[in-house]
């Protein structure tokens, strides 16, 4: 495992005292929601932490866990970083778990109008209670991070809610940011997005930690609903420092014939976990699961994955690309799982790790379990470094080594940014991957 | 599956599964057998030491024996990962040994006569001369009948079983055994450490290629009982060996365990070649550690079918531990009604330039359910390795069942690695296109059954492909519809 000296506690951690604080906090909120924080508590204490045994954390560095030491920001940071800029529909953004610049972040009268919702989870709370009891967590996702499932609820201030309305399509995307800053900060970010049927909308969402150095702690959970005929996509970009412990965790429920795309681009964290699941829940459902890591120094990034075929004529596709470096670790665990009455489902699930380092790792566990017949089903892993042919091509037009290296990262990317059909968003996510690259 | 001939009778066939019963009818049957030696049921440190004193075993054989019984007991079930139905095996009904003798005949008229007409009616003796270079074949817990020809033995070559082999020839043997397979590699190869009995261990000398193949035949007889044979190849610098088994078991009303641990060593430039047409009766508990370590350039091929038993978990494993050492794993599983093949393959690339193939195929038939486990591991800097996996699942009917759970690791940028696995059923049009032609319907099924498996199944050899075809014509009869 990696030589890299575990951040040190410098403050208790998740302790009950600072739950109760916490919850003391927010008295103001509904019951409903003060008692599911209460409940998912109880349960936070009651879960085991993860053991070497279960399947869902094999190959999981789970000895190099840090969880101590870790507390919530109470103030916003001084600076906020300079996320790409792009045209958008509306932006929300946390400094520290405090949303800023409110009065500047609100929905314009056009989309009010229409009935759109892009509000915190807290005014959200206030003025849309029943909207988030209705879809917060109907779905929840059971490949084996419970526990930090259930401190993000716990403790769960920052975040956002997306509705929107049946039949408004919105071209622009929103933008939620959440940044950290400063040392041994946690947050817990919590993702409301709802599509209405034929609805169609595009969530953009940062991660990024203020200073490289800092060490931070993040549980974020989204939950992603498309309604009959709706278009969701969905860009999750995390950036934290190299010293971050990161949990997230997707779950993306698609009904008759919706398309969801959900995109994640991971590139920072010491030890980066995300879980995606995906429930195709009506004939004609599909979803889409994307994911690009670029892997450096001693970064462990574990993805774990479920596709869900839960009804006839359903559809889903996924692809996920690592790129590693140095002493890096990857893991790719994915099932799809077919169920007895989901005939004429057609499953796609793909892993591809490019090995740009002799100490690298990279894990891949492609799964199936499949319970009908008349099915198409297919999986692919591939390990294996970049053609050295096409690196000495590039190397003899007078590309440097480095240089080549990462126009062939691209290249091999490409088939997952393509599939972003907006083209700032495809041009913000270039250009923190060139950024990653910049610093190695 | 031993049934190569045609003379025997299917009188026994039972009309319980029509589907199932057809294929097994051929080894469901029994005699009553007298046996002398008896265990008794239960394991304990007594039973440890029955069997062990009965074969009058050296000391350090005993000691083997029971420590590896302290690690089975010590170890858990491994349902973490591996089926609940394991649950459902209770040790203290077993019977852990039973035979009529520890030495094997060496001509079959030596052989006691109920013993000898099990086999005749398998079709053993009769394979033996036609194709064979010797045989062994084990009755429940020991070798009833043993030979190689001579032609063979002249080269040096040893086959012989377990008991016999750790006691004439320990300075071959006490080398590499259990270290292939550790004891404590896993709760079910610690059981057959303390209890082991039979199998074959065989030793080709330095430079002899064993031209025809040798066999093994594993008859279980008796009701309750565990089959723990031990086999261990060895194959010297520049040998290569064939080496088949078979195996049948009455259909009993209660479960049976077989539970088999099987080493490979091939040597500098060796080559073994494993065959396994796996028939036990659908009510066998088939628990099988198997692997084999090759060294430079040596090249081990597991070829592993499984149409038999209740459950079958078994992964035929490589260890390549020299530069350019070979494996491969070519794997054939039929699941039907209340059967589970769980099957895979592990390779274990430890040196350089190492190469691993691993193809399988499973079909799933009615209710059946077949299940894809494997494990592809490259550790750090080893340059050249390559693997390549591919998993093919056919499903036969709505409710059929089929799972895939690869893992594999791979450090550095030097080597190279693939998987694809896919899922279908046999296309509409395919059935049509042969029905336009004249076929049934059922006669079309099996038809594209054998064409999914045929570049498998070409690759044993002649009887067994042929046999191979003709099991899966029987068992997809029924099946549509």
């Amino acid at each position: 495992m990696s030589a890299v000296p575990l951040p040190q506690p410098t403050v208790p951690g998740f302790t009950a005292e600072r739950f109760a604080a916490h919850l003391a906090s927010r008295h103001a909120q509904p019951a409903w929601w003060l008692g599911a924080k209460q409940a998912a508590w109880n349960q936070y204490k009651a879960l085991p932490l993860p053991v070497r045994t279960d399947e869902r954390w094999r190959f999981s560095n789970i000895t190099g866990m840090a969880l101590d030491g870790f507390e919530l920001p109470s103030e916003p940071a001084a600076a906020i970083p300079h996320l790409p800029d792009f045209p958008h529909a509306a932006e929300l953004t946390f400094s520290n778990c405090q949303i800023v610049d409110r009065a500047k972040t609100i929905l314009s009268a056009e989309l009010s109008a229409k009935g759109v919702i892009f509000a915190p989870l807290d005014e959200a709370l206030r003025d849309h209670g029943d909207l988030v009891r209705q879809y917060f967590q109907k779905y929840p996702v059971a490949l084996g991070s419970d526990k930090f499932v259930a401190l993000n609820h716990a403790l769960a201030s920052t975040g956002a809610l997306l509705y929107v309305p049946s039949g408004v399509e919105i071209a622009l995307p929103f933008v939620v940011q959440h940044t950290l800053s400063g040392d041994h900060k946690a947050t817990f970010p919590h993702t409301l997005v709802v599509l209405e049927d034929q609805a169609k909308a595009t969530l953009v969402e940062f991660f990024v930690s203020v200073e490289a150095g800092s060490a931070h702690f993040a549980s974020g959970v989204n939950d992603l609903h498309a309604g009959a005929g709706s278009h969701l996509t969905y860009v999750g970009v995390q950036n934290w420092s190299d010293a971050t412990q990161a949990f997230q965790s997707n779950s993306i429920a698609v009904g008759r014939d919706a398309r969801v795309l959900s995109l994640n681009l991971h590139l920072g964290g010491r030890q980066a976990r995300h879980e995606s699941h995906s429930r195709l829940l009506a004939p004609g459902a599909h979803s889409e699961m994307l994911a690009l890591t670029v892997a450096h120094g001693a970064q462990e990034f574990d993805q774990r994955t479920l596709q869900s075929h839960n009804a006839p004529h359903t559809s889903s596709n996924l692809l996920y690309l690592n790129v590693l470096l140095d002493q890096a670790r990857t893991i790719f665990s994915g099932l799809i799982v077919v169920d007895p009455d989901a005939q004429q489902t057609d499953a796609y699930q793909s892993n591809r790790n490019l090995m740009l380092s002799d100490e690298a790792e990279a894990s891949s566990l492609p799964g199936l379990e499949i319970q009908a017949n008349d099915v198409r089903c297919t999986h692919g892993s591939t390990t294996s470094r970049i053609d050295p042919e096409q690196q000495f091509y590039l190397e003899s037009r007078g590309i440097t080594p480095a240089l080549a290296h990462e126009l062939l990262v691209f290249g091999f990317f490409e088939r997952v940014l393509e599939k972003l059909t907006d083209d700032n968003l495809h041009e913000a996510l270039r250009t923190f991957i060139q950024a990653k690259f910049k610093k190695l | 599956m031993s049934n190569l001939s045609a003379t025997a009778t299917l009188e026994t066939a039972t009309a319980e599964n029509p589907v199932v019963g057809i294929d097994q009818s051929r080894g469901d049957f029994k005699y009553d057998v007298a046996y002398e030696f008896d265990a008794g049921t239960g394991l304990s440190e007594k039973t440890v030491r029955y069997i062990s004193s009965v074969k009058k075993e050296a000391p350090w054989i005993l000691d083997f024996r029971l420590k590896a019984l302290k690690t089975f007991l010590d170890k858990p079930m491994p349902t973490h990962w591996a089926t609940k139905d394991l649950e459902n095996i209770n040790f203290d009904k077993i019977r852990y040994y039973l035979s009529s003798g520890q030495k094997p005949k060496r001509t079959w008229d030596e052989v006691p006569a109920d013993i000898k007409k099990t086999f005749e009616r398998l079709g053993i003796p009769e394979q033996e001369r036609k194709f064979l270079a010797g045989v062994e074949a084990q009755f429940d817990s020991e070798a009833a009948y043993s030979n190689i020809k001579e032609i063979v033995a002249k080269q040096g070559v040893i086959f012989a079983n377990s008991t016999e082999a750790l006691r004439e020839h320990p300075e071959i043997f006490r080398k590499f055994f259990g270290k292939v397979i550790p004891t404590g590699d896993n709760k079910f190869s610690a059981l057959n450490s303390a209890v082991f009995s039979g199998g074959s261990f065989i030793y080709v000398p330095k430079g002899v290629k064993v031209a025809q193949p040798l066999q093994a035949y594993f008859r279980i007889n008796a009701e309750n009982f565990g089959q723990f044979e031990r086999t261990l190849i060895i194959a010297d610098e520049g040998a290569e060996v064939v080496y088949m088994e078979g195996c049948t078991a009455p259909k009993f009303s209660t479960s049976t365990l077989h539970s088999a641990v099987v080493e490979l060593v091939a040597l500098k430039g060796a080559k073994i070649q494993y065959i396994t047409v796996q028939n036990w009766a659908n009510n066998v508990l088939n628990l099988v550690t198997k692997r084999g370590v090759a060294h430079e350039e040596a090249e081990i091929k597991w070829i592993d079918c499984n149409i038999g038993s209740r459950l079958t978990m078994k992964y035929p494993g490589v260890v390549l531990k020299g530069r350019k050492a070979r494996g491969e794993v070519i794997s054939i599983a039929l699941a039907n009604d209340g059967q589970h093949q769980d099957t895979g393959a592990k390779m274990i690339h430890a040196a350089d330039e190492t190469t691993s193939n691993i193809v399988a195929k499973s079909i799933s038939v009615g209710q059946g359910r077949s299940t894809y486990r494997g494990v592809v591991h490259i550790p750090r800097h080893l340059k050249g390795c390559r693997n390549n996996t591919e998993c093919d699942a056919l499903l036969i009917n709505t409710n059929s069942r089929t799972d895939t759970y690869p893992a594999i690791t791979v450090r550095g940028d030097a080597n190279s690695v693939q998987h694809e696995a896919s899922v279908s059923k046999v296309s509409e049009e395919m059935i049509f296109y042969m029905q336009s032609r004249g076929l049934t319907e059922a006669q079309a099924m099996s038809l594209a059954v054998n064409g999914f498996i045929n570049d498998l199944a070409s690759q044993f050899p002649m009887e067994y492909s042929v046999e191979l075809k003709r099991l899966i014509d029987l068992e997809m009869e029924g099946s549509v519809g």
